[in-house]
């Protein structure tokens, strides 16, 4: 569904994607594993649109979108959370989910001022949904709050339901789990896996915790200093000298100690 | 006597309160709900103003002009032309963020004024234009005159205001309100920011040009120096701070509010020592100054804060 084609990300003098090729397959729940700074984020920054690439491709279902803008990869069926909240701060918790959902006739200025029952039964639709989706991630007591108001793990709450509400083909998922409750986290898992395999949407996430991790994917892709250092199930990884290697021993992290 | 001059001096503080409130709702529309920097307040106005004022006028030779059109025209063409002005700085500028874009409004906004006042076969230059008619002005003249143009200033500023409230209260103002706060994940939700921003910028600019057309027929008089960046964009910008930016209400109330304490403090200014009031204009800022200071130390999003607008299915 994504595939990266030796991708490279220059940040300055820093190369933070070092010729990185991988693919995210349909259907699928793909982790993306690697210790910190190996440049998982930025991964998703370039599949997203968010960050340009200094070389490589990027393709969505078989097509090259390297050119595309986020908003238009987004209208393509893309989606995603951040991995630090990125909030619409004033907006309530409501609004933020209502806002991400596309609303084609609500969102047209001449409709909003002269035509006003255009767009009745499509934002009747939108609160539906996202009525049902603020109940799902249990913010509901906090569905009139500003966002800005919320603390840490709601505000990643919300993320979450922004991509929910976008009807996505994907949805790429940055550390969804850190700050958010084991019970509520154990039932967003259940969801994940639910919404793959009744309705086939795929996911990838980047996650730390390797438990999660073997809950959810069938399949892990472990980046480390820029590079894809192997993929393979959860186990076949765990067992890999080179990832090892790369969270506990090598090069930097040694040096330091 | 003493009463009949106390409320025709009412009267004109409200006609100009109103046309104050209009450029509130403007920027309202621009910056409260859209984030967008407009520092180029003045110079919508003076398109807008000039605009009107030469559709209106008898024909000239001073002049562009005039076209002794009807003022509903002159203010239509003042909308219109503000608009495209609007959209030809957005086209450059909305790309930029916030203080840029402050910065390229206002350098834009100075250049309009200055050709303003330089082109002077379309303007009459500093000489300014004159016998500018007021709407209705055939069937009305001497003091009623003024109340018959009230009416048709707040006439204006309640349609303005629907409109107002529509954007505001629509998928369009949350998805716009949306990019206000955080653009990364707005573009992220698919929301095309650019199209929102000159749309917004168009629509707030428009209406900036309106109010303009409505001094220029207010004063039947314009010249360059009507259209004061210090009288137009700083006290527009105060008022909405004041009232409360991102609530349309607030904006009329700003708008009003603090137009009206503008007009009473010329009344002390006029009273002080006579090498004191050479320097009315700038005590008078310092007051206006003072007087936000001090609102926004006691309400800090405005008198009537933003508020996000009811669901209309909710039950
Ligand atoms: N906008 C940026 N400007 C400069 N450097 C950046 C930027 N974004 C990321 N980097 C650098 O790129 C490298 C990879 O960062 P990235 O955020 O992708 O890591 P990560 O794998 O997501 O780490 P973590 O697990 O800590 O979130 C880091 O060295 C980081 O400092
Ligand atoms: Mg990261």
């Amino acid at each position: 569904m994504i595939r990266l084609e030796s991708i490279c990300v220059d940040f300055g003098g820093l190369r933070a994607i070092d010729h990185a090729s991988f693919e995210v397959e349909a259907g699928r729940i793909t982790g993306l594993i690697g210790p910190n700074g190996a440049g998982k984020t930025t991964a998703f920054n370039v599949i997203a649109g968010a960050v340009r690439p200094s070389a490589g491709r990027v393709l969505f279902d078989g097509k090259d979108i390297t050119g595309l803008k986020p908003y238009q990869r987004a209208q393509r069926g893309l989606a995603r959370t951040f991995q630090i909240p990125h909030e619409f701060t004033r907006l309530t918790v409501l609004e933020n989910l209502m806002a991400a959902a596309s609303a084609p006739e609500g969102e047209n200025v001449f409709n909003v001022v002269f035509r006003r029952g255009s767009f009745d039964a499509e934002e009747r639709a939108i609160y539906d949904r996202a009525r049902e989706t603020v109940r799902f991630l249990e913010l509901e007591h906090v569905i009139d709050v500003p966002a800005g108001n919320l603390s840490g793990g709601q505000k990643k709450l919300v993320e979450l339901g922004r991509a929910l509400m976008r009807d996505p083909k994907i949805i790429l998922l940055d550390e969804i789990g850190a700050g958010i409750n084991r019970t509520l986290l154990g039932k967003l898992a259940d969801k994940i896996k639910l919404l793959n395999t009744e309705q086939g949407l795929t996911f990838c996430l980047i996650e730390h915790d390797l438990d999660y991790v073997s809950r959810l994917c069938d399949h892990v892709l472990v980046m480390a200093q820029g590079q894809l250092l192997t993929e393979g199930t959860v186990d076949q990884v765990r067992n890999d000298e080179r990832v090892i290697e790369a969270y506990f021993g090598g090069g930097k992290y040694e040096a330091q100690a | 006597m003493e009463l009949t001059g106390l409320f025709f001096y009412l009267v004109s503080i409200l006609i100009a309160g109103g046309i104050y409130a209009l450029l509130c709702l403007a920027l309202n529309i621009q910056w409260g709900m859209g984030g967008l920097f407009n520092a180029g307040i003045a110079g919508f106005f003076a398109v807008g103003a000039y605009t009107s004022a030469i559709l209106t006028t008898e024909m000239s030779t001073k002049h562009l002009g005039g076209f002794g059109m009807p003022v509903v025209v002159g203010l239509i063409g003042a909308g219109v032309l503000a608009g495209l002005m609007g959209w030809a700085v957005a086209r450059i500028c909305v790309r930029l963020k916030s203080d840029y874009l402050a910065m390229a409004s206002i350098g834009i906004a100075e250049i309009m004024r200055l050709v303003i006042v330089n082109e002077s076969w379309a303007t009459n230059g500093s000489l300014g234009l004159a016998g500018i008619p007021r709407p209705f002005g055939e069937f009305v003249s001497g003091r009623s005159a003024d109340l018959v143009f009230l009416a048709y200033v707040w006439a204006v500023v309640l349609i303005v205001y629907l409109v107002a409230m529509r954007l505001y209260d629509s998928p369009w103002g949350r998805s716009l309100r949306a990019i206000r706060d955080n653009e990364v994940s707005a573009d992220a939700a698919g929301k095309n920011i650019e199209k929102f921003r000159v749309q917004t910028f168009v629509i707030g600019c428009a209406f900036m040009g309106v109010a303009g057309g409505l001094s220029a027929h207010y004063f039947r008089f314009l010249s360059p120096s009507a259209t004061d960046p210090l009288l137009v964009t700083f006290l527009t910008w105060v008022m909405l701070m004041a009232g409360g930016s991102g609530n349309n209400r607030g904006a009329i109330v700003g708008g009003l509010g603090i137009w009206t304490l503008w007009s009473v403090t010329e009344i002390f200014v006029n009273r002080l020592p006579p090498e004191w009031v050479t320097r009315s204009s700038y005590i008078r800022m310092l007051l206006v100054g003072l007087l936000l200071q001090f609102v926004l130390q006691k309400f800090r999003a405005g008198i009537i804060p933003e508020k996000s607008p009811p669901i209309r299915f909710r039950e």
